[in-house]
């Protein structure tokens, strides 16, 4: 078992509950992670499933730091990192990158996508051949160089897509969450988003947690899955044996909801009862 | 017997002369299911639209008929064809949340339809949607009626829509992407009750969708769209044994089946794309409008 980038031990995660927050006052906190313990090891893509409400976006964001833990710890290449404050985790923000859902609100309508490659290398004190690497980014992610003088409104939702990975990738990331980043997308665009993914992460040995809503498109791309519900993990296992025999009724349930393009005339009929 | 919903070469444009449906022809008969499956431009949605009645001011159909049992809406006038509309067919939403009032109780939202526009008394509005919440299994009809939309979860929500679609007993509905916003195991539960109520009221359904599983599931016949043009029509059982058309082979390849990963996911060929754009421009190129 190669060496954990992410140690996650008893992580809790609480949040103010604004629906219940009174009219002068504060919101009291929920509890959104009750206690999660696994491992992301170097150089694996892992996938997150859970359905709404499951925690697993706020995973997500706690472990890239932009949530605090409540309890527990995260252990970024053996330190621990739960608690380090904006100027501490500075110097880590390069190595922990994100990809997001919805890359039409993620880029700057007003910026080109030069300028939206090259912000967050300039940051990092990559400036230095700027403009040799935004070219390298974009080849990476299969895009033409002349698109380095458009704006997002002038690219289709793949391209987007791939902006929002290039940009994360110019970085050379250790990490990289990628929180839905294929939800919002036409089948014949995902199927490419995630092969590139698939091919980028393998070739730059990243390390990637994949959160989806949808297990279907994760078995081939992730090489250990992490399913969560209510704030708690499931089960946790490499991909085939999740698939192939998952231990859960929840994760049984889930794959047998998913409606495969194949015909099965049973599959509506009603459930027999228990 | 007559068709419940024929659409006849059906071509509608932009203002700018950009034509957005390209002699569109497909028919439900009673009872039916069809699915209309394409990616996001494909006008799937503008289809469910036109049906209805409710096509945007920007859109102008330029050719073609079509028919809701028998009766073309063509030679109707305005007054006529909203009757018609209203009393024959009905819309399961994708979004109910938007679909809903947020500032209105459900139940008003409920019989709203049937006493303002069939012109129901309240009473028997009342008894008809509480039978209908029966019949989408919700178990505490009084707490729902007396709700506000965001009160309810999601798949409540979607219930309650599809209650009321079929409360006034339409001939047709039209579902727009009614699953795409909910979590899987609930979709599971609204496309089994769709099912469900469809066959014990003999509805036919135009089932508007993105998702090629969905349409394996819930469908017997499907329409394939691509750039507002249907490029192949079949059985769905044919459609998934043997798919004519290369846009179809292709759209089937990448969705994703987690049973065979490697067979499935497949990004579509550029060719084939390009292949279809060509084809579609060259004959545009050839057309003018029938009439209009």
């Amino acid at each position: 078992m190669a060496e954990p980038l992410f140690s996650v031990r008893g992580l809790k995660v609480a949040l103010p509950d604004m629906t219940r927050k009174p009219l002068i006052g504060r919101a009291p906190l929920a509890e959104i992670l009750k206690g999660l313990d696994f491992d992301l090891p170097k150089g694996s893509v892992t996938g997150i499933v859970g359905e709404s409400g499951s925690g697993k976006s706020t995973l997500g964001r706690a472990l890239v730091r932009l949530l605090e833990p409540s309890a527990g710890s995260i252990s970024f290449e053996g330190r621990d990192i739960s608690h380090l404050s904006e100027a501490e985790l500075r110097p880590l923000r390069r190595d922990l990158q994100m990809i997001f859902q919805d890359p039409m609100s993620s880029l700057n309508p007003r910026h080109t996508i030069f300028s939206i490659i090259a912000a967050p290398l300039r940051q990092n004190g990559l400036g230095d051949r700027l403009k040799e690497r935004v070219a390298e980014a974009l080849q990476r992610v299969g895009l033409p160089q002349s698109f380095a003088s458009r704006y997002r409104h002038e690219l289709s939702g793949g391209q987007r897509q791939r902006v929002g990975i290039a940009r994360a990738l110019a970085l050379a990331p250790k990490f990289v969450l990628a929180d839905e980043i294929v939800s919002g997308l036409d089948v014949s665009t995902q199927a490419q988003i995630l092969t590139l993914l698939e091919k980028l992460a393998a070739e730059m040995g990243l390390t990637v947690a994949f959160i989806s809503h949808d297990l279907s498109v994760i078995r081939r791309l992730c090489q250990q899955v992490i399913v969560m519900r209510e704030g708690r993990i499931v089960e946790a296992s490499a991909t085939d044996a999740l698939f192939d025999n998952p231990q859960e009724t929840y994760t049984r349930d889930l794959l047998a909801a998913i409606p495969l393009p194949e015909i099965d005339a049973d599959w509506l009929r009603p459930k027999p009862p228990a | 017997m007559s068709a419940c919903l024929d659409i006849r070469g059906l071509s509608a444009v932009l203002p700018n002369g950009q034509r957005v449906l390209r002699s569109v022809s497909l028919s439900v008969q009673p009872g039916e299911v069809r699915a209309l499956v394409g990616e996001s431009g494909a006008g799937k949605t503008m289809i469910g639209k036109a049906v209805l009645g409710v096509l945007p001011k920007s859109v102008r159909v330029v050719e073609g008929e079509m028919l809701i049992e028998g009766e073309d809406l063509g030679r109707l006038d305005a007054k006529a064809r909203r009757t018609l509309i209203g009393a024959r067919t009905a819309l399961i939403p994708q979004d109910p949340l938007t679909a809903l009032n947020p500032s209105r109780r459900i139940a008003s939202q409920m019989t709203d339809r049937l006493v303002r526009i069939l012109g129901w008394s309240g009473e028997r509005a009342d008894k008809r949607i509480r039978q209908l919440l029966d019949e989408v299994q919700i178990r505490d009809p009084e707490r729902v009626l007396k709700s506000y939309p965001h009160e309810l979860s999601g798949g409540m929500r979607q219930r309650v829509l599809i209650a009321a679609a079929f409360a006034a007993e339409p001939r047709l509905i039209v579902a727009d992407e009614p699953t795409t916003a909910l979590d899987v195991t609930v979709q599971k539960q609204i496309l089994r009750l769709i099912a469900q109520l469809q066959r014990d009221h003999g509805t036919a359904i135009l089932f508007v969708t993105h998702d090629l599983g969905v349409v394996a599931k819930v469908s017997q016949k499907v329409s394939v769209l691509y750039a507002g043009k249907v490029v192949e029509e079949a059985e769905t059982a044919q459609l998934f044994a043997a798919p004519q058309h290369g846009y179809t082979r292709a759209l089937i390849a990448a969705t994703p089946r987690y049973t065979d990963p490697y067979a499935s996911l497949k990004p579509v060929d550029e060719s084939v794309l390009a292949g279809l754009t060509a084809e579609i421009a060259a004959a545009d190129k050839e057309w003018r409008p029938s009439h209009g």
